[in-house]
Formats: C-alpha cells, sequence, structure tokens
C-alpha cells in the first residue's frame, strides 16, 4: 500500500487512505489497547479487560489525522522565494534580543514577588517544587546541551555524572563533615574526573556506538551503587545528609541559625529562598561559561566537529581532546547540580538516577533546540513546569480520554492545516478544550447534566498525568527530529544543510553569535 | 556436574531470546547503519501481545490444548508486532532519511520512550504472571548424572532453531534477501538496478520484528511474568550480544546472543558473595569492552569509512 501524496485521486482516495490508516491502527489497537490485563482480586490471576470504545477512538483519531494530512499535502504548494538566511529579523529579533533579559528579571524577582504576594506559607511550594526543581532542569538541559547541543555527542548516561556529584556531596558531608561549598567544587571536579576516565577510551568512537556505551556506564555506576551497599547505603540511600549553609549558619530554628543571627523570625522560606538563588547562580554560570567557551576557538572546534568530524580532523583539530573537553566540562555542571540535588533533597537513592531521568534531560535538550540556550531553558520550564501544573490541576484528570479532548485535537488539527498558523490554532483548540470541561464541570455540578449520559462519552479515568510524561516526551522528540530537527528557536541553522543556495547574511558569519 | 550441564541449559534457553533480538538489530543496522533503540521496547510490546493472545485463547475462549495455543500466538505475535514495526520504521525513521547524523537515533530514542511509557499507560505498571506452561521436566539419565529439562526449554530452542532457519532461508535464498543484501553493501547502486529499497527496508523492519516477536513469546513461556520496563535490559543485552557477534552479521548474532545467554547465566553461579547481583554491569562492561578495543565484534567486518 503506498501512502504517497493522492492529490490525483482526489476525494475518493484520500478517503480510501484515510480508512487504510484507521484500519491500520485497528491493527495496532489489538490487542494492547483492546484488552487490558488486570490481575483478579480474588485469586490474583490476570483477566482481561475488553476496551472497544477506545480502540474506536483511536481509529477516528488516525482517520482525520490523516484526512487532514491529505488535505494539507494536496494544497498547492506557496511558491516560496528563498529566503536569505540571515540574522533574526523584525518580531523575531526583538523577542530574542528581549527575551534573555527579562527572562532574567523575572527569574530574579520570581521568588520575592511570590512571597509578597502569597506570604510564605503560600508561596513555599512554587518556589520549592516550580522553581528550584525547574532550575535543576535547566541547568541540567544547560550541562548537556554542551555535549550534545554544541560538540555533538550522544550522552545517553549522562544522570551518571549526576549521580557522582550527588553521592560525592553526601558521601564527603556525613564521612568528613565538610560544608557544602567546599564539597560542591570536589563534586565538580571528581564528575569531569569520572567523564575523562569514562570518555577517553569511549569518544574515539562514531556517533551512535558512544550513545550506547555511555548508555552502559550510566547503568555501570547505578548497578553499582544499589549493589554496594556498604559505600552507597544501596537501594535504601543515603538520609540525613547535612543541609545547605550560609556562611556556616544553618536554616533552622536554632542559636546559630539564619534568622537568629539576623534577629528575624524563624521561617522555613528563607532557606528556600536561599537554595533557589544558589541554583539559580549555578544555573546561570553554567549558561555564561557555554555562552563565553563558544566564543572561543575550543566552542567553535565542538561546532565545527558537531557538523562534520572528518573536515574537522582535516584542519588538525584533535577531535579527541575536543571531545573530552566537551564531555568534561558537561559532567562538571552535571556534578555540580547533583551536589545542589544532594543538598536539597537531604536523601539520595539510585531510583533518582535511572535512563529514565537521562531520556527526560536528552528530551528537554532535544526539545529546546540543540545548541540553543533559551530553547532548552524554555523546554525544561514547559516540561517540568508544565507537568507539575496538570498535577495540580484538578480538572485536567477529567479532561483526558474524554469527548473535547478529541474535539480540540481535531480542531488544532484542521485549524492548523487549512491556515498553517500553528499557534493561532492551538490557541483556539486549547481555549475550546478549558472552556468546554469548566461548563461540563459547572453542568454536571448543578445537575444540568446527568452523569450516566455524559460516562457514555468519557472515559473517566482518574489518573495522573505525570504518567503521560514520558509517553509525550518520547513522542515530542520524534516529531521534533521530523518537523524542527534543528529546534524550534535555534537560529544556529548550518549552511551545509541547506539544499538550495543560499545568500548568508553577514550577521551570521561575524564571531560568535547565536 | 549436574548443575553445570543445568545452567549450561539454562544459558541456551536465555541465549536463543537474545540472539532472536539482536538479529533485529543486526539487520536494520546492517541495512541503514542505525541502532534501532527502540527494538527492545519493540519486544516489550511483543511480550504483551503474546500475553493477551494466550489470555483470550486460554481464558476468554477456553482452549485448552496448549501446543496448538502456542503456535496461534506465535503467528498472531509475528503478525501483528511486524505491524507495529512497519508504521514505526514508516513514521518515526524514514522521514529522516538524509537528515543530520544523530536524527533517527534520538528519534528512535524517543521512540523507546514513548513505546514503554506507552505500554505502561495502557497495560498498568505492575508485573505481570501468568501460570507457568510447559513446566513439567524431562529426566535424561547420562552416565551417573541425572539433569532435568523443562518441555518449555526444549520448545524455546526447537522453535527458535526453526525460525532461524527459515529466516535464512529466506536472507540467503529469495529474491527478497537478495535485494536485502544488495541493499546493505550500497543502497545507492541497489536502487540504480531496480531494488526497491524503501520497500526492502520495511521488510526487514518487519523481519526484525517478527523475530522479536518470537522472542517475546518465548520470554512469556518462559518466565511467565510481562512488565512495560521488560524492553530497557533485554534490549541493551540483545545490542551487546549484536556487537559481541560483530554488528551486521546474522550468524554473529546468534553466536553473540549464546554467548551473552551463557555469561549471564554462569556469572549468577559464582559463588562469591555479592557478585552474582553484578550480572548487569558485566553484560554492559562487555558492551564497553568489545566497542572500544574489538568493535568489529567476532563476525563483523571491519568497517571502511568512506568520505
Amino acid at each position: 500500500m503506498s501512502i504517497a501524496p493522492s492529490d490525483s485521486k482526489g476525494a475518493g482516495g484520500a478517503l480510501k487512505e484515510a480508512s487504510i490508516a484507521a484500519l491500520l491502527t485497528l491493527a495496532l489497537c489489538t490487542p494492547v489497547i483492546m484488552f487490558r490485563t488486570e490481575s483478579d482480586p480474588n485469586d490474583g490471576t490476570l483477566k482481561l479487560l475488553f476496551r472497544p470504545i477506545l480502540v474506536l477512538v483511536f481509529m477516528a483519531l488516525a482517520f482525520v489525522g490523516r484526512l487532514a494530512v491529505l488535505a494539507y499535502k494536496a494544497q498547492p504548494a506557496k511558491a516560496k522565494a528563498a529566503p536569505a538566511v540571515g540574522a533574526p529579523s523584525g518580531l523575531r529579533a526583538f523577542f530574542s534580543n528581549v527575551i534573555g533579559p527579562v527572562g532574567l528579571i523575572f527569574l530574579l524577582v520570581y521568588p520575592v514577588a511570590l512571597v509578597l504576594w502569597l506570604g510564605p506559607g503560600g508561596s513555599l511550594k512554587w518556589i520549592d517544587s516550580y522553581g528550584i526543581q525547574i532550575l535543576i532542569y535547566v541547568m541540567l538541559g544547560w550541562g548537556l546541551n554542551i555535549v550534545v547541543g554544541l560538540a555533538g555527542l550522544l550522552d545517553l548516561g549522562y544522570v551518571a555524572f549526576y549521580a557522582v556529584g550527588a553521592y560525592s556531596y553526601s558521601l564527603l558531608a556525613i564521612n568528613f563533615g565538610l560544608s557544602f561549598w567546599i564539597c560542591l567544587p570536589i563534586a565538580g571536579i571528581l564528575a569531569a574526573c569520572w567523564g575523562m576516565i569514562l570518555g577517553f577510551p569511549v569518544l574515539r568512537l562514531r556517533g551512535d556506538y558512544l550513545a550506547i556505551v555511555t548508555l552502559a556506564f550510566g547503568e555501570i555506576i547505578r548497578t553499582i551503587l544499589v549493589n554496594w551497599t556498604a559505600f552507597s547505603g544501596g537501594t535504601n540511600g543515603i538520609d540525613s545528609i547535612p543541609k545547605i549553609t550560609f556562611f556556616g549558619l544553618v536554616f533552622a530554628d536554632a542559636d546559630n541559625g539564619f534568622d537568629n543571627y539576623f534577629h528575624m523570625d524563624y521561617s522555613p522560606i528563607h532557606g528556600k529562598l536561599y537554595l533557589y538563588y544558589v541554583i539559580l547562580a549555578l544555573a546561570l554560570i553554567t549558561n555564561l561559561v557555554t555562552l563565553r567557551l563558544r566564543r572561543l576557538p575550543i566552542g567553535r572546534a565542538w561546532e565545527a566537529l558537531r557538523e562534520d568530524e572528518i573536515a574537522c580532523r582535516s584542519l588538525g583539530i584533535n577531535t579527541t581532546n575536543t571531545k573530552l573537553t566537551a564531555f568534561a566540562l558537561g559532567a562538571f555542571f552535571a556534578g555540580l547540580a547533583g551536589s545542589f540535588f544532594a543538598v536539597r533533597q537531604g536523601f539520595v537513592s539510585p531510583e533518582s538516577f535511572t535512563f529514565n531521568e537521562s531520556a527526560t534531560i536528552l528530551a528537554i535538550v532535544v526539545l529546546g533546540g540543540m545548541g540553543s540556550q533559551i530553547g532548552v531553558a524554555l523546554a525544561a520550564v514547559a516540561l517540568i513546569g508544565g507537568f507539575e501544573i496538570l498535577r495540580e490541576l484538578s480538572f485536567v484528570h477529567w479532561l483526558w480520554f474524554d469527548l473535547e479532548l478529541i474535539a480540540a485535537l481535531v480542531i488544532f488539527m484542521g485549524l492548523g492545516l487549512l491556515t498553517r498558523k500553528l499557534l493561532l490554532s492551538a490557541f483556539v483548540a486549547v481555549a475550546m478544550l478549558v472552556g468546554a470541561s469548566l461548563a461540563t464541570m459547572y453542568g454536571l455540578k448543578s445537575g444540568l447534566l446527568a452523569e450516566s449520559l455524559w460516562g457514555v462519552f468519557r472515559y473517566q479515568l482518574d489518573i495522573d498525568p505525570t504518567q503521560y510524561r514520558g509517553l509525550i516526551f518520547g513522542l515530542g522528540m520524534v516529531v521534533m527530529m521530523i518537523v524542527r530537527p534543528r529546534g524550534f528557536v535555534s537560529t544556529r541553522a548550518p549552511s551545509i544543510f541547506l539544499v538550495r543556495r543560499t545568500a548568508v547574511s553577514g550577521d551570521l558569519v561575524g564571531e560568535g553569535h547565536g | 556436574m549436574d548443575n553445570f550441564i543445568q545452567q549450561l541449559i539454562n544459558g541456551l534457553t536465555l541465549g536463543s531470546i537474545y540472539g532472536l533480538i539482536a538479529i533485529g538489530y543486526t539487520m536494520v543496522f546492517g541495512i541503514i547503519g542505525m541502532i534501532n533503540f527502540a527494538h527492545g521496547d519493540l519486544f516489550m510490546l511483543s511480550e504483551f501481545i503474546a500475553l493477551i493472545v494466550l489470555l483470550l485463547l486460554t481464558k476468554t475462549l477456553g482452549f485448552g490444548y496448549l501446543p496448538v495455543a502456542l503456535f496461534i500466538v506465535l503467528i498472531a505475535g509475528m503478525s501483528l508486532t511486524s505491524v507495529w514495526n512497519w508504521t514505526i520504521e514508516r513514521l518515526a525513521y524514514r522521514p529522516l532519511r538524509g537528515s543530520f547524523r544523530l536524527a533517527p537515533l534520538i528519534s528512535a530514542i524517543g521512540m523507546s520512550t514513548f513505546l514503554s511509557n506507552f505500554a505502561q499507560v495502557v497495560q498498568g505498571p505492575r508485573n505481570k504472571p501468568i501460570a507457568p506452561m510447559f513446566a513439567e521436566h524431562l529426566y535424561i539419565k547420562f552416565g551417573t548424572h541425572n539433569i532435568a529439562i523443562q518441555y518449555r526449554q526444549i520448545v524455546i530452542v526447537v522453535v527458535t532453531v526453526v525460525l532461524l532457519g527459515v529466516f535464512w532461508w529466506l536472507v540467503q535464498r529469495t529474491n527478497l534477501g537478495r535485494a536485502q543484501r544488495a541493499c546493505e553493501q550500497d543502497r545507492k547502486m541497489a536502487a540504480l538496478i531496480g531494488v526497491d529499497v524503501d520497500r526492502t527496508i520495511s521488510i526487514t523492519f518487519i523481519i526484525g520484528a517478527a523475530l522479536a516477536a518470537v522472542a517475546g513469546s518465548m520470554y512469556v513461556l518462559q518466565y511467565g511474568v510481562v512488565n512495560f520496563s521488560d524492553g530497557f535490559l533485554p534490549g541493551v543485552k540483545a545490542f551487546t550480544a549484536a556487537v559481541l557477534g560483530g554488528i551486521g552479521s546474522l550468524p554473529g548474532a546468534v553466536l553473540g546472543g549464546l554467548l551473552i545467554g551463557l555469561i549471564e547465566t554462569f556469572w549468577q553461579m559464582i559463588p562469591t558473595e555479592g557478585v552474582p547481583e553484578y550480572k548487569d554491569v558485566a553484560a554492559f562492561s562487555i558492551l564497553a569492552i568489545v566497542l572500544i578495543f574489538m568493535p568489529s565484534g567476532i563476525l563483523g567486518r571491519p568497517e571502511i569509512e568512506k568520505v
């Protein structure tokens, strides 16, 4: 069967292809979606739950989706003059110039504004599980961006260096009583050393072998942490790790406490604010170092290496050393972040350092656009913060897999394909989704809608949206590679990948822009 | 001695499963030079398919005769998993031909994350255990030794050998196999002499999926428990097997699979305390060591980079 664009066949052909897509979906959904295996509460054996409606929903989605894609392809392509590749102009340039400083000011003001607005108690959650949590991922994303985005080395074991940092701080602090500020650089250097030890034999390999070997190393380190109980506490991990201090002052309700020293009433928010600014500073240092290094010969060598290794070698760049510096520097920042993670959490265990975590960080880098600093930060905010918010909002639990979601998807696809304005159609779809959900909730509450009637249409699963995180991350990575392999925000598209001859503006060739 | 032979049989059983998965890695790598990272998760998906078809047959339909049920499970699993892999290739890999170096690999990693999370969402995060099948032992007197072999181990080895034979014949003797080997050697040249390259690549993915589905069914048969995270470790170990045997080489994949299965089984027998837990580290270390010191594996051809 062929899925080639069938504009010659007209509407009938499109319908036929859409039906084929629906049938294909049926084959895919049988049996994994149609039957759910559940253990019988009585005897514990497995029984099957029959879910035909869900399959029908997916078939309908495939049908509509295929039709929409065909409609999109059947549109006559707008004749576009080959645009000169240049520095972004107009609105985009304004946006990209402004977003950095504005974001920075926002990050600096964010916690203080929250405390003033919501009070110390109400803002704790927003600073801790949103602010600090997201900033850790921003820092990890920026660190991995050096390895993946700049040097083009796919590192699937990045979380191992994060673990090295976390365990370095925990063990040094517990066994030798060293403070966080002494351990922080040590943890970073130890992680960088591990990066070099692992990197040295491995970096001679070609790109995809490298990915697999780093994956293997990541898992080796995790397995050792799990099994070497005497060293790392095994699966129980290490707890009661010393908290962070401010020039020797602890954040606790004690005589030598921070609050006491400065004659303030004790409040846990002070410690959180301090942690927030520490991780913000660490993340900004990562960013600054990356931006500066990118203008040095080493940074330019990284990017050259990413584009063409053989050409680099012919030009006399020592590829092994260049790769090694990127690898070690990435590991260094992961070590710092790990150290911070340990001091913030007060508890580390191998659970936090699984391959899934590596994949999450990689997803942040890939979705943010490999090499783009601001893109990675935005991706971390959207992916980590977005799912935290989804978890908070109770009405989202109603949304999944019901009629509105499907309708919204259909609207999004239809509008997007017809108008080719993705942002606009996403906005319309989301607005419709939220509106419909609120209306439903109101309808159910006020008794205008009967629960039983509505139940026919919706899969009212009481589920945690964070379950869908990996699903969406994975799918996002695939879609990103197909649609925008260089990222949404990236302006550093190398001209060698352009099919046509293009004029490259002088703005881009200048020293170290981007 | 008894224990040794016993473990040898266990190792060979496990090794056949790894070998079957490894073929999928090696064939795809041979033809498009890409590590199909999602192949392990495809294997996991095929476990679920096998499990559900088996439950449908034995519980819902009350089908009692196990050998026929197993045959149906195999056929259904192979065809449904093939449809999955065909679709995956179509949607996630084909558009990326000619994209930059890391794009297909990143796409495959995304697919792998998607598949394991998909299975978790649609089937739930818990272990899915089933009652053991073909668990009776066959006792063989061997001099003074008495060796017990489970029937299912015999089933697994026989099914593996037969299917390997069929696929070996397919690749070596048919037009399809010839087209495939042509694409492996030089894709552009093959296209010039009229080989439908896209179709051949699709078929490669289908064959890989079918063999992974056999491995999935055999895994359910042998271990009787399925989990959404099953794709990761067996996937990496099977990839290790493919690399150890020489990636791109079919006999190499089988040989590597058997070796990894044996190493893993015998590693667990090391009596020193604390060592058996490191069996995964052993497999991962083999992967790293082979890639670093012997990248062409046991039976592979050394890779020459053309500029």
